[in-house]
């Protein structure tokens, strides 16, 4: 069972949100638009596209880099981003020796304003519980395989430090200009299940 | 809490499955949950641990079978109900176990354990590259100490600074301000033999949950 359905129709949570809004209208504690503009901030802006800036620049830019390594809170607000959940990010940074991967095995903590609002996967009680203990497992489910002299970190996001991994940039790709670099850098690499491969060339 | 949230470790859930081009949403009563569930810790002053403790207080078999989205509305309904801002039988859900006072856990005062030492002072009792014990504390209300570490031996990488104390700030019994380190464990401490032996999980621990272990410089140069 992996609770993770979901349920579309029109019975049972759906049901119950629509009754529990109206009662919380009704008496006067919450302004509908209110939801909508905070939902339409992660439908929009806050995302994974947020921290792919980051480690772009951070590629691009090594004084930069080093901003990030040693505060990441301060080094993702020159960008703009900031938010709950964001109040105190660390970057942790993939070499040719170590990979990091994060995970929160006690619920879901993630780090919203690089990454927006985590997926089903990292939600799943599949990660949740194997993460710690079968890292490369999990990593095998996602399609990678590390070499077994790479140190494997796996960072459980038990109080209110929320992780962003800075994968490594893929060869070949030292022409590309810092916005086509954003564009390669994916959600999965950012949490650390995946590398980036570097674009085929046209 | 030693409840079913506490999955670290665990065995038979499958493997990881993800999404291709999965949306923030799935459905627009995941929208409004999402919404509806910041602006009620909002207007309630509802603070991010009493939150988290009130999705662990679902009963167990309930949790497993619910979504993300469904276990943040049991959540949301219980801490209306328990504040008494609405009623049971406002909500659709009035008949739902999920906010049954009977079956749900710490609608009343957890009990002990509760923190071990009494500190004032925020002075750190740890530096970067300490050896330390997660203590054995299995306290009836919130934790963020995780069941997989309990007992386990590990060295402080980083101070992060001090932070308020979940176990306390949970349950509205004060905020308890103290440091919160990053500690590593080797994957065989926490794992066993079986574990690679390079590999390590690092966990982010209160001071409270923590305990010093005396140097062992004298028993490693023995065994060589």
């Amino acid at each position: 069972m992996s609770g993770d359905h979901h349920n579309t129709d029109d019975s049972g949570p759906a049901a119950r949100v629509k009754a529990l809004e109206a009662v919380l209208v009704a008496k006067g504690l919450i302004d509908p638009a209110a939801i909508d503009k905070i939902v339409d901030a992660y439908e929009t802006r806050v995302g994974p596209r947020n921290g792919a800036r980051v480690v772009a620049k951070a590629w691009t830019d090594p004084v930069y880099r080093k901003r990030l390594l040693a505060d990441a809170t301060a080094a993702v607000a020159e960008l703009g981003y900031a938010g709950p959940e964001g109040g105190h990010l660390v970057a942790v940074e993939n070499t040719d020796r170590v990979h990091n991967l994060v995970v929160c095995t006690l619920c879901s903590c993630y780090p919203w304003p690089v990454l927006g609002l985590p997926p089903v996967w990292y939600k799943s009680f599949a990660y949740r519980s194997r993460a710690v203990s079968d890292p490369r497992g999990v990593l095998a489910d996602f399609g990678l395989e590390l070499e077994p002299e790479v140190e494997v970190r796996v960072w459980d996001s038990s109080a209110e430090i929320r992780y962003l991994v800075i994968p490594q940039r893929p060869k070949g790709t030292g022409r590309m200009s810092e916005d086509a670099l954003a564009a390669i850098v994916t959600r999965d690499s950012m949490v650390g299940v995946a590398k980036i491969e570097a674009p085929a060339r046209a | 809490m030693n409840g079913v949230h506490d999955m670290g470790g665990m065995d038979g859930f499958g493997p990881v499955v993800a999404e291709h081009d999965e949306p923030a949403f799935h459905a627009e009563w995941e929208r409004r949950m999402y919404g509806l569930a910041r602006l009620v810790m909002a207007s309630l002053d509802v603070n991010i641990d009493e939150f988290r403790h009130a999705i662990e207080r679902i009963p167990p078999a309930r949790y497993l079978a619910s979504t993300y989205y469904e276990r943040w509305l049991a959540a949301a309904e219980t801490l209306l109900v328990e504040r008494g801002v609405v009623a049971r039988a406002e909500l659709l859900a009035s008949e739902d176990a999920a906010i049954d006072p009977a079956l749900i856990a710490n609608s009343i005062a957890p009990r002990g354990p509760g923190p071990v030492t009494d500190k004032t002072a925020n002075r750190p009792r740890f530096a970067r590259g300490d050896r330390v014990r997660a203590r054995n504390l299995n306290p009836s209300g919130h934790t963020r100490l995780p069941r997989y570490v309990r007992g386990k031996t590990g060295i402080v990488a980083r101070d992060w600074g001090v932070f308020v104390f979940p176990d306390t700030n949970a349950h509205h019994a004060g905020t308890k301000p103290q440091h919160c380190y990053s500690v590593a464990f080797d994957a065989r401490e926490l794992w066993g033999k079986s574990a690679i032996r390079r590999d390590r999980v690092y966990i982010d621990l209160w001071d409270d949950y923590l305990e010093p272990i005396t140097p062992v410089s004298k028993r490693k140069s023995a065994k060589r």
